[in-house]
């Protein structure tokens, strides 16, 4: 993996100038044929096999463990009295914060009409998809009996029996359903387009018909495009308090109980704030050797980079601070519980998670204030794997210090995970990289139409025939911020440094 | 690269429409702006990207979606609050005219109220945000009529850059301003690289073989098991029912008498351990249990028990199962056992004592209590099946019993003495 040195450095703001967020030089056709090169290529390249090879030996781990799992019962984790909830859980908790930075990347950069957004959202979102997926996996098997996980739906039964609407469990039931599912409709209509391009440009009969049917016909009408836009906003405009519930209400699992430690109002804020902060490391951590790979570094490009740098920066001293105003509200509140539970997990036996995830989530993303750091590949790469170890570790702490440690010294006791739990988290790291690996091969991986809507080519004010209606009440698009005001500078100059 | 193709002469009847291309979204603006003014309805522009400003440009109206998306927002709010209220804070006693799996259930948890907004509120907004993203999705198909099985324009091959790089006007034959000759000079002279006339295909475009054989058997063999599931639901059977997950019902166990290595003495049964009592087996209570007080025959009955009318029937209903068959149903000694035994003249047959003699008559309580519970000389013992209280109330039916076989006139009430004369 090269560092940015010798790439061009589009990172650079030259005031009354917007920086290009396509590099190249490239136009409509040559920006297509750079997206689908990926795709159109006869193989992936050799490092597409090595890692598929190891993520498919990791999700075969994966199946196994399951399997044991649901034979044996859930006795075959660590788990017991006090600690009912360890590796699961905390598994849970970071998949689903992960997807979160791909919900965010989409709709709410999409509302703040942050147009930097388009090179990386795809994948952002089908990293979302696939994080998703890992995180449902873990509450799904961890109800041991794994074939009555449907009496957490409200089905009628010949039982006469309902869930617990009062329980934040089944709001997290919901919660994650309603996500899953949003998530999945906005990336798969997010990618008609592309499918349509995948089409038109499939050279095999086989991929027409597949992608044939994917695209569902669509033939960029521009009466198409105009529903298409309204739907593709109002989806941004759902899926953005979406995402900030989802990660809340998974906070209330911990929230609304009343172990120490978990019992604080500041968890919605803070989990969502370190949902986006651990999402956005986990797409640096698969953006960097994708766009090398893939040759996606016009496209993707180090400003992209930055500003992924800029949002871990400033989730990441977020975090900090909650984790400093936990520790002052164990004191200030005289809690004696409380602040036992806080002084154990600095001091006590799970002090080396703790410390872990003070130095990789607070201390390691304090680097990014450093515009080297920011543009150097090496340096972000090494920060956003502390930041995946560190986040994990977060939800370790969170989980198991509390439960393990309680009002009782009588019933304290030390988690320990099995081999099986080690390895079912090994392998659900499988699972993730095989989805996303496939999707890389065989999915539009760039949001093709979303890039030339920021491509200078598709700036009408340049051009001569341009019509531009006086007023336009609807039909959102992020230019028209920029041409309503001061636009005039960008409207004349050029776009991107010379 | 301009490479206009010549004016074709307007084809015939299966003319589909014409087609002109645009190498910029910004001549596409012009174009549109030209053919809508000229006055044309039934006609689309094609780009790989929203062009922007194209609305204008074509007088498209603005969508009504946002209106069905709220409609459904609202549904799902509603939706929410009512499956929430009803499943757990319903009284289903009112409902009880519905199916029993229907009804809702009053959820008590922990002394909490019923029904509180505040926890109901994640599940609500979830709901709503659910309806109201399905009918983006699906409205936004609907109005776009997606799924497009086929259109003419894709089996066109100069089209098949409208996804990645052209853009292009196409206005069909069905507008009522079309005339193939005049619609073929608007679309020129809009300064395109290109205009081509689409024919409407004659022949569908069809999937391949394949792949209809393959879909069709795989939806065959998914109706399969909701059909088997929905036979079961409407017939009877004599056999028990399949349990693929068996849960806790067949676990491992030791039965009695077996062996277990893990105990020294290698029996799965264990030992009372010495000096311990068993849950329940604490008798204490010389009286009640053994019929003795201080070492004596109790003489009277336990003072836990309230010796009733109700107490004096359950011992007759006792007497009549398990005494009747030997001292007979009056006591006497008659009952059809002994009775039997002496037709048949049964050598050694102890006629069992007469209940209302008085010999036992004369009997402490504790001492009849003791015969019930470990027999006496040829009778047997009835204690493992016969509960102490129900002991108890035997007696008081067997006092009941020789009070009134030997009773005088004095045991009569007053008022009742009239009708014994
Ligand atoms: C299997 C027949 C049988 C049944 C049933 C039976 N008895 Fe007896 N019972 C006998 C016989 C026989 C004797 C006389 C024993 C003897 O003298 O050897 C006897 C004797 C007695 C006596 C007199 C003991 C004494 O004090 O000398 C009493 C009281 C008595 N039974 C009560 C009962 C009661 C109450 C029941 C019902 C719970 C009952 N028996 C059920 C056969 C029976």
């Amino acid at each position: 993996m090269a560092a940015a040195v010798g790439e061009v450095d589009n990172t650079i703001d030259i005031p009354g100038q917007r920086a290009a967020l396509i590099l190249g030089g490239h136009d409509f056709g040559s920006l297509t044929a750079a997206a689908c090169a990926p795709w159109e290529a006869p193989r992936p390249p050799r490092a597409w096999y090595v890692a598929f090879t190891i993520s498919v030996a990791l999700l075969a781990v994966l199946g196994a463990m399951i399997f044991y799992l649901v034979f044996n019962g859930v006795g075959v984790w660590g788990l017991n009295n006090p600690a009912g909830w360890g590796f699961d859980i905390t598994n849970f908790v970071f998949w689903v914060g992960i997807g979160h930075a791909g919900t965010l990347i989409s709709a709410i950069l999409f509302l703040f009409r942050q147009k930097w957004r388009t090179s990386i959202n795809r994948f952002a979102e089908a990293m979302t998809i696939f994080a998703v997926i890992c995180a449902g996996l873990f509450p799904g098997i961890h109800v041991g009996r794994i074939w009555l996980a449907y009496w957490l739906a409200p089905l009628p039964n010949q039982m006469g029996m309902w869930p617990n609407f009062r329980s934040p469990l089944l709001w997290d039931v919901f919660a994650v359903g309603t996500y899953a599912t949003v998530s999945l409709m906005f990336w798969y209509v997010g990618m008609i387009p592309d499918l349509a391009t995948f089409r038109d440009r499939a050279k095999t009969k086989w991929k027409q018909v597949i992608y044939g049917l994917l695209a569902l016909g669509w033939t960029g009408s521009s009466r198409n495009w105009h529903r298409f836009e309204r739907a593709y906003l109002i989806l941004a405009a759902l899926a953005t308090p979406l995402v900030l519930s989802v990660h809340s209400v998974v906070s209330f699992d911990f929230a609304v109980s009343v172990l120490p430690g978990w019992h604080t109002s500041i968890f919605p804020p803070y989990f969502v704030a370190g949902a986006i902060f651990g999402g956005f490391a986990m797409v640096l951590t698969l953006a960097i050797p994708a766009r090398a790979l893939f040759g996606l570094k016009d496209i993707i490009t180090p400003r992209h980079l930055e500003n992924c740098c800029k949002i871990l920066l400033l989730t990441g001293c977020m975090i900090g601070y909650a984790y400093l105003i936990e520790k002052f509200m164990a004191w200030y509140s005289g809690n004696s519980y409380e602040g036992f539970i806080f002084r154990a997990r600095a001091l006590g036996p799970y002090a080396w998670a703790y410390w872990t995830m003070i130095g990789c989530n607070v201390l390691a993303p304090q680097l990014f204030w450093f515009k080297w750091a920011r543009t150097n590949l090496v340096a972000m790469f090494l920060v956003v794997m502390a930041v995946n170890v560190g986040m994990w570790f977060e939800r370790f702490v969170i989980i198991v210090s509390s439960l393990s440690q309680d009002f009782l010294p009588s019933s304290w006791d030390i988690y320990h995970p099995s081999l099986v739990e080690i390895l079912t988290l090994a392998g659900s790291f499988g699972l993730f990289l095989a989805l996303f690996l496939l999707f890389c091969r065989f999915l539009p991986m760039i949001a093709m139409a979303e890039v030339k809507t920021v491509m200078p080519h598709a700036d009408l004010h340049a051009h001569p025939h341009a019509h531009v209606a006086p007023h336009r009440a609807f039909d959102y698009n992020p230019d028209e911020f920029d041409a309503g005001r001061g636009g005039a500078a960008a409207r004349r100059s050029p776009r991107g440094p010379s | 690269m301009k490479h206009g193709t010549k004016p074709r002469p307007p084809a015939g009847p299966e003319l589909h429409g014409l087609l002109a291309e645009f190498d910029s979204p910004g001549a596409l603006l012009t174009a549109a702006e030209r053919v809508r003014d000229a006055g044309y309805t039934k006609w689309d522009t094609h780009s790989p990207f929203p062009v922007h400003g194209i609305d204008e440009a074509m007088g498209i109206r603005r969508t009504r979606l946002p209106w069905l998306v709220f409609v459904f927002g609202v549904l799902g709010c509603v939706t929410g609050l009512a499956l929430q209220w009803w499943t757990n804070a319903s009284d289903s006693r009112e409902f009880s005219f519905l199916p029993a799996h229907l009804q809702g259930y009053a959820f008590e948890i922990g002394g909490k109220p019923l029904f509180s907004l505040p926890a109901n509120i994640p599940v609500i907004f979830e709901l709503t945000v659910l309806l109201a993203a399905l009918a983006t999705v699906i409205g936004m198909f609907a109005m776009n009529n997606l799924p497009r099985h086929h259109a003419p324009l894709l089996a066109q091959e100069r089209f098949k850059r409208a996804t990645t790089d052209r853009f292009f006007v196409f206005i069909t034959a069905a507008d009522p301003k079309f005339n193939a000759t005049r619609t073929h000079h608007l679309l020129s002279g809009l300064g395109g690289s290109a205009v081509e006339s689409v024919a409407a295909s004659s022949e569908p475009a069809h999937l391949p073989r394949s792949l209809i054989y393959a879909t069709t058997i795989v939806i065959c063999l998914l109706l399969l098991p909701p059909l088997f599931v929905a036979k079961a639901r409407f017939t009877k059977s004599a056999e028990p029912r399949i349990q693929l997950i068996r849960d806790m019902g067949n676990q491992e166990r030791y039965k009695t008498q077996q062996v277990h290595a893990l105990f020294v003495d290698n029996r799965a049964m264990r030992p009372q351990v010495p000096g311990t009592v068993a849950r329940g087996d604490l008798r204490d209570d010389a009286h009640y249990y053994e019929g003795k007080v201080s070492g004596d025959w109790a003489t009277t009955y336990p003072p836990q028990l309230e010796i009733s009318e109700s107490f004096v029937r359950r011992g007759q209903q006792r007497f009549n199962i398990y005494c009747a068959a030997c001292h007979g149903l009056g006591g006497a000694g008659d009952g059809i056992v002994s009775q039997r035994a002496l037709a048949r003249d049964t050598p050694g047959w102890t006629v069992p004592t007469s209940l209302v003699n008085q010999t036992v008559i004369e009997r402490p309580l504790g001492h009849i209590f003791n015969t019930i519970t470990n027999g006496i000389r040829t009778m047997p013992p009835y204690g493992d099946q016969i509960p102490e209280q129900d002991r108890w109330a035997i007696i008081a039916y067997v006092r009941a019993l020789e009070r009134s076989q030997n009773a005088h006139l004095e045991d009569v009430p007053v008022e009742l003495r009239p009708e014994l004369r």
